[in-house]
């Protein structure tokens, strides 16, 4: 028996030397990267709300100004089949809203890096849409597209769009002028050159990208509801507000920031996934995000 | 070994030649940037002729126009005036039958050292399976095997640039040039890297342009030096390398030959740096 365990050390260690020149990139691994970076994370936020809890315990706050997370809680578990509709349809607005922000920004950002003169018009067009506050203009969706989920949408969509065109637009830009010529030594036309060098080197930026437009869509699904709404986390927080509910505002905001929190971790996730090579790259730096 | 080497060569010859019979024929070549500041005349006067299986050094201060003259030949970049001829044909693009290293490995970190290599195919449309055979014998004959897998940020800057080369070499290029491919090694990694570099060059016969600031690199590795003066860049001579073709790193330049190559280039640039 010790000797069985002992030979499976043995094989064990051996392999893992045998692996050392050429580190592997499974699944596993990765995770397990995942794990060990967000871990520091998740201990702040349980130290804020341990924090929450006392400071709402010593009484320091009138409750009515500042729920318990014990009250906030119970708000959410009393009503569940509540909040996971208004939850479900405020992810809905985002993750669509979010999606569609993605494929139309990532097209115009490379109509705009092929095409100088779509970018010198596009681009004072682009900016003027970013610097309209979305609140403004957002009651003018709700005239024009009704009380339904797509002014919602349309107004996360603009909120995600920004983010996303600029960072893919420097992605795109930012490639070597040496690989660009590298290709052109190799034959290859402009869509391969796209495909197999210049997409796949403007990933890192885009994905930076990727990662604010992602809390953006969710505020600007929120935003929608705000302004007309009968249904949605929006509309959740509103409501709460108007009755002076404080646990039940509290508790939307929680879900609110919970949904953008996971939105993040999703697509840094798919960055993991789809960039092992920067990510590990990332890890030796040492930066942590999140 | 040797007359293994002609027999190559002239087949090589036969292959590649055209009428003119030249791999690479440079006539009466200007190149001129305009910049917003002011115009720079990068090369001017610059006539160069190579025969197709030649080895040539091209030597010269930083700013004297070796890289606007490799991307001349590669179709990168258009003359300002004069002709710039492969195998007989005008170059009036960016050529594919051509090899290029650049000075740095220009590697993409997102693929494995074989996938990096296979890039020239895939972008080529060369069949996979005779591309992935052809990786792996240019693999094993740079000492790679075993790092097929791995990825640039896992390979020494050696290993990058022998990568590089791979990828150079990957499709038989008839001209291959390189871009002080091994700026960036230690000595003794440069001195493998040249060694390599000269079996596979009396291997695949291939004419190869190399540009260096080593002038030890230059003269070992080559049939003919061409030595650049700066301002405006312009080639100052043309130096014959009389060693024999086997060369050892040791015995090669212990030679009266290598000193007397060495020596005339190390003349030619000190004479045009201490007139600047
Ligand atoms: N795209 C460009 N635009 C403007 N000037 C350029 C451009 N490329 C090169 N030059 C100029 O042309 C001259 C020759 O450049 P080149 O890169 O060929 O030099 P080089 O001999 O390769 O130098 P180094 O040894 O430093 O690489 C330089 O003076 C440089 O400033
Ligand atoms: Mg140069």
């Amino acid at each position: 028996m010790a000797a069985q365990s002992a030979t499976d050390e043995l094989e064990r260690t051996g392999s893992a030397g045998a692996v050392t020149a050429r580190p592997r990139r499974g699944a596993g691994a990765s995770l397990a990267r995942f794990a060990q970076q967000t871990w520091r994370p998740v201990a702040v936020l349980a130290a804020l709300v341990v924090i929450w809890w006392a400071v709402t315990a010593a009484n320091l706050i009138k409750p009515y100004l500042v729920p318990s997370p014990g009250k906030t809680f119970d708000v959410i578990l009393a009503q569940t089949g509540y909040f996971a509709h208004n939850t479900w349809i405020t992810s809905y607005e985002t993750i669509l809203g979010f999606v569609i922000a993605i494929a139309v920004g990532v097209l115009s950002a490379v109509v705009m890096v092929y095409s100088p003169t779509v970018e010198k018009s596009l681009y004072p067009l682009l900016l003027f849409a970013q610097v309209i506050p979305k609140i403004a203009i957002a009651p003018l969706f709700v005239v024009w597209l009704g009380f339904g989920l797509s002014p919602k949408i349309v107004v996360a969509v603009l909120m995600a769009f920004f983010p996303i065109v600029i960072s893919t637009v420097t992605g795109l830009k930012s490639i070597d002028p040496e690989m660009l010529q590298l290709s052109a030594t190799m034959g290859a036309g402009a869509g391969k050159t796209f495909w197999k060098i210049r997409f796949p080197a403007s990933l890192p930026h885009l994905f930076a990208g990727l990662k604010v437009a992602a809390t953006m869509a969710v505020t600007g699904a929120v935003v929608g509801e705000f302004v007309g709404a009968n249904e949605g986390l929006g509309y959740v927080i509103l409501q709460a507000n108007g009755n002076l509910d404080t646990p039940m505002l509290f508790a939307g905001l929680l879900i609110m920031s919970l949904l953008g929190v996971v939105l993040f971790v999703v697509v840094e996730l798919l960055e993991y996934f789809v960039l092992p090579w920067h990510a590990s790259r990332r890890t030796d730096a040492a930066t942590t995000s999140l | 070994m040797t007359s293994m080497m002609a027999g190559n060569t002239s087949t090589q010859r036969s292959s590649t030649a055209t009428a003119t019979g030249a791999a690479v024929e440079i006539d009466d070549v200007a190149v001129r940037f305009r910049t917003k500041k002011k115009d720079v005349t990068a090369l001017t006067d610059v006539s160069l002729r190579i025969e197709p299986g030649e080895f040539v050094s091209i030597v010269g201060a930083s700013g004297c126009g070796k890289s606007t003259l490799l991307k001349l030949v590669s179709g990168l970049l258009r003359p300002s005036s004069g002709q710039v001829r492969l195998h007989g044909e005008d170059v009036r693009g960016p050529r594919r039958d051509i090899g290029y290293v650049f000075q740095r490995a220009a590697l993409l970190e997102w693929r494995s050292a074989r996938r990096n290599i296979l890039l020239q195919a895939e972008m080529r449309g060369m069949p996979r399976a005779q591309a992935r055979e052809r990786a792996d014998e240019l693999m094993a004959m740079t000492g790679l095997t075993g790092f097929e897998d791995a990825y640039p940020n896992e390979l020494s800057g050696g290993m990058q640039q022998r990568v590089a080369l791979c990828r150079a070499l990957l499709h038989r290029p008839p001209v291959l040039l390189m871009d002080e491919p091994f700026g960036a090694l230690d000595a003794l990694t440069r001195e493998q890297m040249n060694v390599e570099l000269r079996r596979i060059w009396q291997e695949t016969g291939t004419t190869v342009m190399l540009v260096t600031h080593s002038i030890a690199e230059a003269v070992y590795l080559a049939n003919r030096v061409v030595v650049m003066t700066p301002r405006p860049g312009t080639i100052a001579e043309l130096i014959d390398v009389d060693l024999p073709v086997e060369r050892d790193y040791g015995k090669t330049m212990s030679e009266p030959e290598f000193a007397r190559g060495t020596g005339r280039i190390r003349d030619l640039l000190g004479a045009a740096s201490a007139s600047d």
